[in-house]
């Protein structure tokens, strides 16, 4: 079978998304990782052992505790649209694993009203940036345009799944195809080609964006250090250099 | 000394999101650094020629020192939750004010110097030049953030804002940039040992003069010892406890508590200061030399623990950084904790039944208890997570019968800050400060109205000199204001004690010219 210039050119997309994408990201973890934290900054109070910040952290990403006390809408917003994202990416593995292991047909259908989830999170979280105007004061183009994305990729995603149907065959023997570099026909579906660009814009912009937050969490010393100041010494090696002289 | 003119904000009974009024406090500046407060800290005494590239390159400087810095400068996604959370931003309706505006005047030139998106799409992500301009902003609003961590508490990611207000100090500093108040200060305890300056001699007088009052008050002969070698404790306190009202009266609480224990105790003329404004201009190495004055004066009087008189940003260095800056504290004794607090030697006291209390001696008044915004968010006391909410209210409650928390969400780690906080306290920035002490002040007001509260407790001498200094803004007065060991002091029962039962006469101190002594 003959492979179309479309499939070629969506192939190169996701190559080239994907190198920048895990290239941006593993560099930015280790930039992260290897910048030292001089001080011990744990927003109190804080967890006494290692296991509390465990607890702190997971309740952090699962919850939003923190924006939980903080707004109650933008909580509720924002919960729902990466919950729903959470269920949705889920949902996608099956497009890139054979045989599609037994949860992952389990968790189908959550997966796809997982799309209206991110729907109307994001939806809320945009008509937020535009009426409050303390949140419309702090916004740049990238933070409007940034939800006008994913809520293009949502949208084009819950057209196919609800309303237009898409070749899921063949989109999936597309993407098992990329992962043993051999490329498969993609259907020149508009709906799903727009999905598929910006799908790997989103992954481009990823690690040089506030979309960082994701794993700019993790190294927040705020939440994950651990409150024990007292009993530990703690100290830099850029700090240790004072004590020479 | 009237710098503006302003009008103080009025308390509203349902406290509602203000909207924003753009520019309302760009006047707002500290005093800046002279050449002579400059240099003694390592800093140019005037703007650099060439203080763009400089700035730049501190900035990247710090950014690899410190990992909250780099992480909290790119992961704000402008959610927008820490928009109405800073009591600066309450009380003056300035959008900068906003944490993450503020964030935003650095993190916009982070953006454009050090992300490919803000050296390629400036207008797209709201990246900008190092302008003066932008300096000018800067010196503005990083000097109308106290540092609170009260934002930090609500971010998703924790994104604190006194990092970035401190790295932008530090930024400032390195071209020559300073603020007065802040570094004036800090030379004078790299000269002599305290914020006031107070020499050895006039400190050794101060002291004799209280164990002269206390004595006739009291009939108990309570000793204020100064650099005695082979005392158990080292007591550092916050130069404030020895003039400024309430403060002093706090000081008194600590000796009363030491001597009723039987605990030997002294201060040092080395280390006669608590506070340490090395953190608030972010100065890594400022902050350590101020602390290893304590270093250096436990290890020359021989003494076995460090104790920390009513300071709230002194109990954050002392508790959170002490040991990282001056330790290790191998030569102590390890059964305590080092440091320890104050509030935790009392409570601990009275857990073991070696205090008395006569209650009714603090009967005149209806206690509330402001937490510290240091104190709370940025420390801890006793060996539990929390225990610096609890500890000094029972402190509070084993000395007083009467006492009212304000409401929930401005107290414990939501409390709001004084408005003095993180090198603010200083004539120059009185319309901040007043502003700034809204939420506090409208909490009050609350538990005023329903309680009938009548005095405020704090464990903080910036909070007790703001809050003398504004109240009567707001119509409270001044003296509404009382120290935690203050009560303490009123109440305990020293042993041998002549009970008067005539008018209880306070003892009374010059006002003095307190701020500078927080």
């Amino acid at each position: 079978m003959e492979i179309s210039t479309l499939s070629f050119l969506i192939a190169a997309l996701f190559y080239i998304a994907f190198f920048i994408f895990s290239y941006g990201l593993v560099s930015k973890i280790l930039q992260y990782a290897k910048t030292p934290a001089p001080l011990k900054i744990p927003t109190m109070p804080a967890p006494t052992t290692q296991a509390g910040v465990v607890f702190r952290m997971s309740r952090e990403v699962v919850l939003f505790e923190s924006l939980f006390k903080s707004s109650k809408a933008t909580w509720l917003f924002g919960w729902l649209f990466h919950f729903g994202l959470f269920l949705d990416m889920l949902r996608h593995l099956r497009y890139f694993i054979d045989p599609i292991w037994f949860w992952v047909v389990i968790i189908q259908p959550f997966g796809k009203y997982g799309s209206i989830l991110m729907f109307v999170g994001l939806v809320g979280l945009l008509i937020r940036r535009i009426v409050v105007d303390r949140v419309r004061y702090i916004s740049s183009p990238s933070d409007h345009l940034m939800l006008v994305l994913i809520l293009c990729i949502t949208s084009t995603g819950i057209a196919m799944s609800f309303y237009l149907g898409a070749d899921v065959i063949s989109v999936k023997s597309f993407f098992t195809g990329l992962i043993t570099f051999d490329i498969h026909n993609i259907p020149a579906d508009p709906v799903l080609i727009s999905h598929l660009i910006m799908v790997a814009s989103l992954m481009i912009i990823f690690p040089y964006s506030k979309l960082l937050h994701a794993p700019g969490l993790f190294f927040s010393p705020s939440r994950y250090q651990v409150d024990n100041s007292r009993d530990k010494r703690h100290i830099a090696k850029w700090a240790k250099k004072f004590e020479e002289n | 000394m009237a710098v503006n003119k302003f009008e103080t904000p009025e308390l509203r009974e349902y406290p509602i999101i203000p909207k924003l009024k753009e520019g309302a406090m760009a006047h707002s500046k500290p005093f800046p650094a002279k050449e002579g407060h400059q240099e003694p800290l390592g800093f140019p005494g005037e703007l650099v020629e060439d203080w763009h590239d400089v700035a730049i390159k501190k900035m990247g400087d710090l950014q690899s020192k410190y990992k909250g810095l780099q992480v909290y400068l790119d992961s704000c996604v402008k959610c927008g939750a820490c928009t109405d959370k800073c009591h600066y931003y309450v009380g003056t309706t300035d959008p900068k004010n906003m944490p993450v505006a503020r964030q935003d005047l650095y993190r916009k030139v982070y953006r454009r110097y050090f992300t490919f998106a803000g050296k390629y799409f400036p207008k797209l992500v709201g990246a900008t030049d190092l302008t003066k301009e932008v300096l000018d902003d800067w010196y503005s609003y990083f000097h109308q953030c106290s540092q609170c961590r009260r934002c930090s508490v609500y971010c998703p990611y924790g994104i604190d804002t006194a990092e970035i207000s401190m790295a932008a100090r530090e930024v400032m500093d390195t071209i020559g940039v300073g603020q007065k108040y802040c570094n004036e200060i800090i030379s004078k305890v790299h000269k002599i040992g305290n914020n006031l300056g107070l020499p050895g001699p006039a400190l050794l007088d101060t002291l004799e003069g209280l164990e002269e009052d206390v004595e006739e008050e009291t009939g108990v002969a309570v000793k204020f010892p100064l650099d005695v070698k082979g005392a158990d404790v080292l007591l550092i306190t916050p130069s404030a406890d020895f003039f400024a009202e309430p403060h002093v009266d706090g000081l008194i609480g600590y000796a009363k508590v030491f001597h009723e224990a039987g605990i030997s105790w002294t201060l040092s003329t080395h280390a006669s200061e608590a506070a340490n404004f090395g953190m608030f201009i972010g100065s890594y190495e400022n902050m350590r030399k101020l602390a290893m004055r304590i270093r250096e004066a436990a290890l020359e009087l021989g003494v076995k623990r460090i104790v920390f008189g009513e300071c709230g940003h002194a109990w954050r260095v002392a508790y959170s950084f002490l040991n990282t800056l001056a330790g290790p504290w191998d030569f102590l004794d390890q059964n305590y904790p080092i440091p320890q607090h104050i509030c935790e030697v009392t409570h601990g006291l009275i857990q073991d039944n070696k205090l008395s209390f006569d209650k009714s001696k603090n009967d005149d008044m209806v206690l509330t208890y402001h937490d510290s915004c240091n104190v709370a968010r940025a420390s801890r006391m006793g060996d539990k997570a929390g225990g610096q909410f609890i500890i000094p209210r029972e402190v509070i409650k084993a000395a007083c019968n009467n006492f009212h928390d304000m409401s929930s969400d401005t107290i414990k780690e939501g409390t709001f800050c004084c408005g003095g906080g993180g090198g603010l306290l200083t004539d120059d920035l009185m319309e901040l400060r007043v502003k700034g002490a809204l939420p506090r002040m409208e909490a009050l007001g609350r538990v005023i109205e329903d309680h009938g509260v009548t005095h405020m407790a704090a464990i903080c001498a910036i909070c007790k000199s703001q809050f003398a200094k504004v109240f009567p803004y707001y119509g409270f007065s001044m003296d509404q204001i009382v120290s935690v060991h203050q009560l303490v002091s009123n109440a305990i029962i020293l042993t041998g004690q002549i009970d008067e039962n005539e008018d209880n006469e306070d003892i009374k101190h010059p006002q003095q010219d307190i701020d500078e002594a927080a």
